[in-house]
């Protein structure tokens, strides 16, 4: 199994087409700090429009607010939707891209199972993803604190702000890249699920780039009847639960508690969601390709 | 034996006037002072952690609110943290006494300025006599609403500093678009408190653990 996955691994890092993702995220994480180093206050006067009535907002105020942890929180809040679609590039090539290759026959002449085999392809694209979420971490958190330095850290939500410690960020970041691994697991399980129906890449890259596009716009939604009903059924409505670690429980007097996070239970939940789709995508596609004529 | 009682009383009884000279007159005691203190924001949509915060205040009316260890929300018009502020007022004020609150037994003082273009319209003072200290002080302004001090009183009461200000002011809503945030709905209840006024009040409670009075501060602290 080792060595097939590493000749997996070998096979992936070989093509060009792996390294879009790596070039695409850093191309984005560094537009977005030069863009903030030089112009961020414009970028802070929008979330700011809201309380600039009722507190002093200075130019040594938006400074501070804009550490390294804060532009590493923009980041993720514009790339991890993106992502996916990143992640789509490899996990959808993993078993179409061999049978456009015609080498897919040749593949399963070795001496392991189709299982095993779909297993050890999965686990190549689980793989890629957590090199990618490594990339972005070192990029985005590390490389924004140092260029922005570090100070405590301000999230705007939608009807909340919330604040932190700057001593109580780091471990936040740590398991919030936890948790994306799993989200962006999610996808690659996916794409390499329709990857199994194809026997071109292009097609399951694309229908799940259009699958995540529609189902984030449908988890965005602002239509009651949906809050309910279908959203917490789709996975990409848990993807976000990433964020849940930046939301800090508060006492009556919305003093903020160190250490804590607002709604534990409800990230597990979502957690758990997403783990019941990699396993239903991953064994739906095992079950399919242990059933399929392969004829390429 | 009431009559007399009475006399006496009235005899000692301070003008409104004086007590605003003996109140003042304790304030011009202090020409700068640099204060730690602990700061404890309290507004419907801001959770955030107690600051340690310096406070930097020069006559006449300076004042500066500094977190040096992170990033503070300060309120507008905190400089009325500064009671010094309250009679900063170039054409001065009428003065009109209220009496005395029955159940704390404070003198009640309304400050009306003077001057037309001041943007405070009315201060009204709750001044203990016995020390002349300003126990609380509400502000009402043309532009930013109603400010409320309430003081405490401890070691630094000979200079007419408090060791505790809670610091009331007026807030707006705050709204951003989801589309914008992307938040992630945890299920959380969002916090209502039943007086809906209340929303629109914050609070910012500074407790001072060390004052350094009429030392200097330098005019770049407040830049």
């Amino acid at each position: 199994m080792l060595k097939l996955l590493r000749i997996e691994l070998f096979k992936i890092f070989k093509r060009p087409r792996t390294y879009i993702a790596f070039g695409a995220i850093a191309a984005v994480v560094i537009l977005f700090q030069v863009g903030m180093k030089f112009d961020g206050k414009t970028y802070l006067d929008l979330v700011l429009n809201n309380v600039s009535d009722s507190f002093e907002v200075s130019d040594e105020f938006k400074s501070k607010l804009l550490n390294g942890y804060f532009i590493c929180f923009a980041i993720l809040n514009i790339l991890l939707i993106q992502m996916p679609l990143l992640v789509a590039l490899v996990a959808g090539d993993a078993i179409a891209g061999e049978a456009n290759m015609g080498t897919l026959r040749l593949s399963l002449t070795k001496p392991v199972s189709r299982t095993q085999y779909m297993l050890v392809k999965f686990m190549a694209s689980i793989i890629y993803t957590l090199l990618l979420l490594i990339w972005l971490a070192v990029l985005a958190l590390f490389g924004s604190m140092l260029v922005f330095g570090t100070n405590s850290l301000v999230i705007f939500r939608s009807e909340v702000i919330e604040q932190m410690n700057s001593y109580d960020v780091m471990w936040r970041y740590f398991a919030a890249f936890g948790y994306a691994a799993v989200a962006l697991t999610t996808v690659s399980a996916l794409a390499f699920l329709l990857s199994v129906f194809a026997e071109n890449a292009i097609g399951p890259i694309i229908a799940t780039m259009s699958i995540v596009i529609v189902l984030t716009i449908l988890s965005e939604f602002n239509i009651p009847i949906y809050d309910k009903t279908v959203k917490p059924y789709l996975f990409t409505t848990h993807m976000v639960a990433w964020k849940g670690f930046f939301y800090v429980q508060a006492d009556s007097d919305n003093k903020t508690i160190d250490g804590t996070i607002q709604n534990l239970p409800a990230i597990l939940r979502s957690m758990g969601v997403l783990v019941i789709y990699i396993v239903g995508f991953v064994g739906t596609a095992i079950w399919i390709f242990r059933r399929k004529d392969i004829l390429t | 034996m009431v009559l007399l009682l009475s006399m006496v009383l009235l005899v000692n009884a301070q003008t409104p006037d004086d007590v605003i000279k003996n109140v003042k007159a304790k304030l011009d005691k202090v020409n700068d002072y640099q204060a730690k203190g602990k700061m404890k924001t309290n507004v419907i949509f801001i959770k955030a952690p107690v600051a340690n915060v310096k406070v930097y205040y020069k006559k006449p009316n300076k004042l500066r609110i500094n977190n040096e260890s992170g990033i503070s929300f300060i309120p507008k018009g905190s400089v009325n943290i500064n009671l010094g502020n309250i009679f900063v007022n170039t054409n001065g004020f009428d003065i009109i006494d209220m009496g005395i609150e029955a159940k704390t037994n404070l003198r009640i003082i309304k400050l009306l300025p003077r001057d037309e273009n001041s943007d405070v319209v009315l201060s009204t003072l709750y001044i203990d006599e016995s020390q002349s200290l300003i126990k609380k002080a509400t502000t009402t302004t043309k532009e930013n609403g109603t400010y409320e001090l309430h003081m405490t009183y401890g070691k630094y009461a000979d200079y007419g500093l408090a060791d505790k200000v809670i610091f009331s002011f007026n807030i707006k809503d705050y709204k951003l678009p989801k589309g914008i945030t992307f938040d992630y709905d945890d299920g959380s209840k969002k916090k209502e408190s039943p007086d809906k006024l209340k929303d629109k009040k914050g609070k910012v409670e500074i407790t001072y653990s060390d004052y350094s009075i009429n030392k200097g501060v330098p005019d770049s602290i407040f830049k």
